[in-house]
């Protein structure tokens, strides 16, 4: 039977395209949950066999992707929450609401924006720094010397920065809804003529613990997904240098669609229920 | 095929039997059975692609063969579920080519690497047996420095200083003189025959420089194409009437048998057909 590439029909070779990337994406899919169990049960059960995770590199990588990361974080959400607001004020104007702006704000910075520039930004700086680290030592055999000296590698490798991400990106995620609000709060209260005070207590009135734990849980999915994406494209390079350069890209785009597509169904579950 | 028998019979802790492996639908190793005694040093040699890398990867049970089976110590490594085989590997040490040292650790944390997870010495012991291993690979001082810091030998004298600070019964060696000048290479020769001296341990080195193979050898292992060649003492490999054992030793490279259709096949890119349907 002719393939489509050797027919030359461009419609067949797209189809053919796109069923060989589901293929791999569901396969990246079966991967990822193999890899995540593995790693859960070599944190908690490591210590029979021998195969603890210890302490010292878990607070490392929670040193360099969590407290690294809060400048750019900073900066970053701080302006989102600004942009927000002032959008936010422009739009309501039209219906002369524009006090609603800080219920407006204080849902969209905790429902998403928060957990979506947090998880992006810890892809974009981490993830693809998992990946690359993992690619390397792949390519020097570093992997394999691990298994023949007797040290698992999901459980040596994986699993710190596992739990360092699933504390920290959470923790950064708190912090960025923080500054974006208070951010938001410097426009609206200078725009609007009210006192910070007010803000918050404006803001303190509408939010509910609900609203900010919709946020924190996505983060802690983001967190797994940036993890399991870095190491499963960290695992599996090939060629090196070249290899490594391409699994780092590749491992940003897949965080970053990741994280968006889950935050679809994430919010689209819970407006229905 | 002759096996050369060890002067003092003694027990094989390595015994490879009827070893066929396939990647994909290509067959690398061909049915390899061979013996490694106590004590010994046995150089696995061979031309590129003659398949020497993929039996060390298997005899350090990195993979698994397709069929055959593996003792080492007298227990099959084929048939050891995961944990088994961390277990067991504690009884091993592997230097391989590069060194793959841990380039995040100091040349120190990366020997006691194995010291720091297998074992619950006190911080002291562990680096006075870390300075103990670091002068048997002339390495003394250099404990603080990071791997990027050493030297290609350097690097790998760090190896094997990892490879056998758990004091293995089996060491195996992937390349040691890879990529280094004959000085340095001659001085890693060195190296491996003191361990053997001065920790007795059983050595299997893979390389295909051959010098190297005949000063350190107690016997060597020729594998061509997935199969044995031969196996003997230095002398008897080096008086070997193989045909193909002597190309190798004398560096001949082995001239293609040429089918003028595979070849005009090979140039215009086109599939060739099966032997029968060309009618040969």
């Amino acid at each position: 039977m002719a393939t489509a590439r050797e027919s030359g029909n461009g419609a067949l070779r797209l189809a053919e395209a796109a069923g060989q990337g589901t293929l791999r994406g569901i396969e990246m899919i079966g991967y990822g949950a193999t890899l995540f169990g593995q790693a859960v049960y070599w944190l908690f059960l490591g210590r029979r066999h021998g195969q603890v995770v210890r302490a010292a590199p878990v607070f490392r990588e929670m040193m360099q992707l969590g407290i690294g990361a809060i400048p750019i974080i900073t900066i970053l959400t701080g302006a989102i929450g600004i942009v927000l607001a002032m959008q936010g004020i422009t739009s309501l104007e039209a219906f002369g609401a524009e006090h609603q702006v800080v219920i407006m704000v204080a849902l969209s910075v905790t429902r998403e924006f928060g957990p979506l520039i947090t998880g992006i930004i810890v892809a974009g700086r981490s993830g693809s720094a998992l990946a690359a680290r993992l690619g390397t030592m792949v390519i020097n055999n570093e992997v394999d010397a691990l298994r023949v000296m007797g040290i698992n590698p999901v459980r040596f490798l994986v699993v710190p920065s596992l739990v360092a991400m699933m504390v920290m990106v959470p923790v950064l995620t708190i912090w960025a809804d923080l500054v974006s609000l208070y951010g938001a709060g410097l426009y609206i209260t200078s725009e609007l003529g009210t006192t910070m005070t007010v803000y918050v207590d404006d803001t303190l009135s509408y939010l509910t613990v609900e609203d900010v734990m919709h946020g924190v849980n996505k983060s802690i999915i983001f967190a797994a997904l940036i993890t399991m994406i870095g190491v499963l494209n960290g695992y599996s390079v090939k060629g090196g240098a070249e290899g490594v350069g391409r699994v780092t890209t590749s491992s940003v785009v897949q965080a970053i669609s990741a994280i968006v597509l889950t935050d679809l169904v994430f919010v689209f579950a819970a407006t229905r229920s | 095929m002759t096996e050369a028998q060890p002067a003092v019979a003694r027990d094989a802790v390595i015994e490879v039997r009827d070893l066929v492996v396939f990647y994909g639908p290509r067959e690398i190793l061909k049915g390899v059975s061979l013996d490694v005694h106590s004590g010994e040093i046995v150089v696995i040699m061979g031309g590129s692609g003659s398949g020497k890398s993929t039996l060390l990867r298997h005899m350090i049970g990195l993979e698994r063969p397709t069929s055959g089976t593996i003792k080492l110590l007298g227990n099959d490594i084929c048939g050891m579920s995961e944990l088994e085989l961390y277990e067991f590997s504690k009884k091993m040490g592997v230097a391989f080519q590069g060194g793959a040292l841990f380039s995040s650790m100091s040349v120190g944390d990366n020997i006691m690497l194995p010291l720091r997870e297998h074992t619950s010495l006190d911080p002291k012991t562990m680096e006075i047996m870390l300075r103990l291993k670091l002068e048997v690979v002339s390495l003394a001082g250099f404990e603080d420095l990071m791997p990027s810091e050493l030297s290609g030998g350097m690097l790998k004298r760090a190896a094997f200083a990892r490879a056998v600070i758990m004091d293995p019964m089996l060491l195996f060696c992937d390349e040691p003189s890879a990529g280094l000048d004959p000085v340095v290479s001659s001085a890693l020769d060195e190296l491996i025959l003191r361990l053997r001296e001065a920790l007795g341990m059983t050595i299997v080195v893979v390389t295909h420089e051959l010098d190297s193979a005949f000063r350190i050898a107690d016997r060597i292992v020729v594998l061509d194409h997935g199969d044995i060649l031969t196996i003997g003492t230095v002398d008897q490999v080096r008086n070997s009437d193989n045909e193909r054992v002597q190309d190798l030793l004398n560096r001949r490279f082995e001239e293609e048998i040429l089918d003028p259709d595979a070849y005009l096949a090979r140039l215009t890119g086109e599939k060739l057909l099966p032997e029968r349907e060309r009618g040969i």
